[in-house]
């Protein structure tokens, strides 16, 4: 099949959802109001509450939603095959991501700006509010071991993309203090930032003392260097360690010194990354050569695991906190809520979509796709590595060479990843600071012994667990229990949202529905692995690390069931339209 | 509107977008940084002895449109400095 016709359907099918499926949700189910004041008019601040352009609005909640995560589902999830991959984003991001990210910001709206684990709090009760942090810590804690390790893997598989990436760091503080202690523009020096960093990767791509190739440098994987670690396992451990020190510094910095900067820049790159990767497409016009369903993959079943390992880019539930924490303050008119947030959850989709593509149409045959995708272990991976390798291909479409354009794709992709690392370490700060003071631990508030805390946990998860590349794969071993934890929430929040809708006494088939097909899927997944894969109890590789965090996520699961049962059969009176739950 | 007019304010757009991200976490960051110093120069206000509150308070006229802006944030309606105030 030609990629340029699968990307028309999918596009095709993502305007039919915005068009007529968003439409009917607006109307006849949230049933939004232009003459509702949203928070943003009504607690205008000029710092949280601040009414805001629709379409600087959507560009912003697409920026912050939009990272690696929608590649790196995919482009693993291409192992049983691009159909299943495709239909899921397609009906994920129509039926159940855009009506959730949606709802969340509604449900915001309708509740003045409030986030979704404090409406937890109110409509289902105190016990919500607990679970929904502690999901949220380990989400964050996830993110914080997965990213570290893809970022360590394309360091290692592309070190030609290293030089860029550090660069980026000194440019950053340079446009820092350029902004704001000399009161200039961010645009232009950012673009010239941009475009050193790729000149870098030019550079490093055609002259190899400039790469930074650390497996080579100590002995690849033949050479035992220390504490028994080979090269590559060794280039795992610097990478990590290096890493670490690195978003510690950046998550205790202030934010206009590095972070403001520094992201500026990689939006920048989303623009670069989005236009490779489409104009690449309909410029080379590739063949997809991937099989539709891979009959092959027999070791793990696609359903129930097709539905974790796809999560941002189909449905995530991290999308819910970034609606309802920081865009549902700025939401000038409620009518608006339907571009920004079926919109932004659209915009994700065709990101998902584009990876799909983009390493289905990598190999030049059949045999060339399953032997890269021999299990779903080599699909866990090398399934990134694959999508910097077939964006570099769709680059070739115009005129990028090969080796340059796959830098420049591993470049954006170890920045989008850099980004989500940043953002989550600061996130799990914030979140073990809220904790002490919950629980009047004190010295947990303090800045660095949170950060220590988040550096240093998520450090031990990304290095201990024993995975299949050994010494420091534990990052990818986890990334079902990161796509579980994920669609737990997006759970929740669509829970939270079918509870606001019946209250209101309106139908909540089209949030109920999503809600139990993804807690079905979550619940299915988990006790799959937990009984087959990680118990003490099962055959080949017993993991009582996974075990124990995916049998607190399985409880969490189980216990939102149970609230959500008991949640939807209390009938609480009905609410008037335009008041708060 | 022409051509140009609409490119600038494209770009500006642009600008914005990717300005919103971080824009509540800067304003709070610089506002922190701005009550420090206001701290540091009007401490003897909050009953903190401060041996050069005779020369900064030579500073209030400067900065009596901040000066408000830090005594609302810090829980105060009114201004506490008896003589000068700015609401």
């Amino acid at each position: 099949m030609s990629g340029i016709l699968l990307a028309l359907i999918g596009m095709f099918v993502f305007f039919l959802g915005y068009r007529y499926y968003s439409k009917f949700i607006a109307e006849k189910i949230y049933r939004l109001d232009p003459n509702f004041v949203t928070p943003a008019n009504e607690f205008n601040d000029g710092k949280d509450f601040v009414p805001t352009n629709k379409w600087v609005l959507w560009g912003h909640h697409f920026t912050s939603v939009a990272g690696a995560a929608p590649i790196v589902g995919p482009a693993i999830a291409i192992y049983w095959g691009w159909v299943p991959a495709v239909i899921w984003v397609l009906l994920g991001t129509v039926f159940a991501a855009g009506v959730h990210d949606f709802g969340a910001l509604v449900l915001s709206v309708r509740n003045k700006g409030q986030s979704v684990g404090t409406l937890a709090n109110k409509i289902i009760g105190q016990r919500a509010k607990i679970l929904f942090l502690f999901i949220i810590l380990i989400l964050v804690l996830m993110v914080n071991a997965v990213f570290a390790w893809v970022i360590a893997n394309l360091f290692i598989n592309f070190p030609s993309a290293v030089l860029s990436v550090f660069i980026q760091i000194p440019l950053a503080i340079w446009i820092g203090y350029v902004v704001y202690r000399k009161k200039g523009g961010m645009l232009w020096p950012s673009l010239a930032a941009l475009g050193t960093m790729y000149a870098a990767a030019v550079l490093a791509s055609k002259v190899p003392a400039l790469q930074i190739d650390l497996k080579s440098w100590f002995g690849g994987e033949e050479n035992i260097v220390a504490f028994g670690l080979n090269g590559v396992a060794f280039s795992f451990f610097v990478w990590i360690i290096i890493l670490m020190v690195y978003v510690y510094i950046a998550s205790t910095l202030p934010v206009w010194k590095l972070l403001q900067p520094r992201d500026y820049i990689n939006s920048h790159q989303l623009v670069v990354g989005l236009l490779i990767l489409y104009l690449g497409l309909f410029f080379s016009n590739p063949t997809i050569t991937a099989p539709a369903m891979n009959s092959a993959a027999t070791d793990v079943p696609w359903i129930p695991i097709l539905f974790i390992t796809i999560a941002c880019g189909a449905i995530s539930g991290f999308h819910g906190l970034v609606a309802s924490g920081t865009t549902s303050k700025q939401l000038d008119r409620e009518p608006q809520a339907r571009m920004v947030g079926y919109g932004g959850a659209v915009g994700e989709g065709l990101l998902a979509l584009a990876s799909i593509i983009a390493v289905g149409t990598l190999f030049t045959s059949r045999e060339g796709f399953l032997e890269a995708y021999s299990g779903f272990a080599a699909a866990n991976g090398g399934g990134l590595g694959n999508f910097v390798q077939g964006a570099g291909q769709l680059a070739t479409g115009i005129f990028i060479p090969a080796d340059i354009a796959t830098t420049i794709v591993a470049v954006i992709v170890v920045s989008f990843a850099a980004t989500t690392l940043d953002t989550s370490i600061r996130l799990m700060r914030y979140i073990i600071s809220e904790l002490g003071k919950e629980y009047k631990v004190m010295s947990l508030t303090k800045t660095h012994v949170a950060t220590t805390i988040a550096v240093g946990s998520s450090a031990a998860l990304v290095l201990l667990p024993e995975g299949p590349n050994g010494f420091g794969s534990g990052g990818y071993v986890l990334w079902p229990l990161f796509g579980t934890s994920n669609q737990l929430l997006a759970a929740i929040t669509l829970l939270l949202i079918t509870i606001w809708l019946k209250r209101q006494g309106r139908n909540y088939l089209p949030t109920l529905i999503p809600m139990v097909f993804l807690l079905a899927m979550t619940l299915f997944a988990m006790g799959r692995q937990l009984l087959l894969d990680w118990s003490p109890f099962a055959g080949a590789n017993p993991n009582l690390l996974l075990f124990v965090l995916g049998s607190i996520i399985f409880g969490f699961a189980a216990w939102i069931l149970l609230e959500a049962i008991a949640a939807l059969r209390n009938n609480k009176p009905n609410v008037p339209k335009n008041k708060a739950v | 509107m022409s051509f140009q007019e609409r490119l600038k304010r494209i770009i500006q757009l642009y600008d914005e977008i990717l300005r919103t991200g971080h824009r509540t976490e800067i304003i709070r960051e610089l506002q922190e940084e701005d009550d420090l110093f206001m701290l540091l120069l009007y401490s003897d206000m909050l009953g903190i002895p401060n041996p050069a509150f005779y020369y900064t308070l030579e500073l209030y006229p400067h900065m009596l449109e901040k000066f408000h802006d830090w005594h609302t944030r810090m829980g105060m309606d009114k201004s506490p400095l008896t003589g000068f105030r700015c609401c």
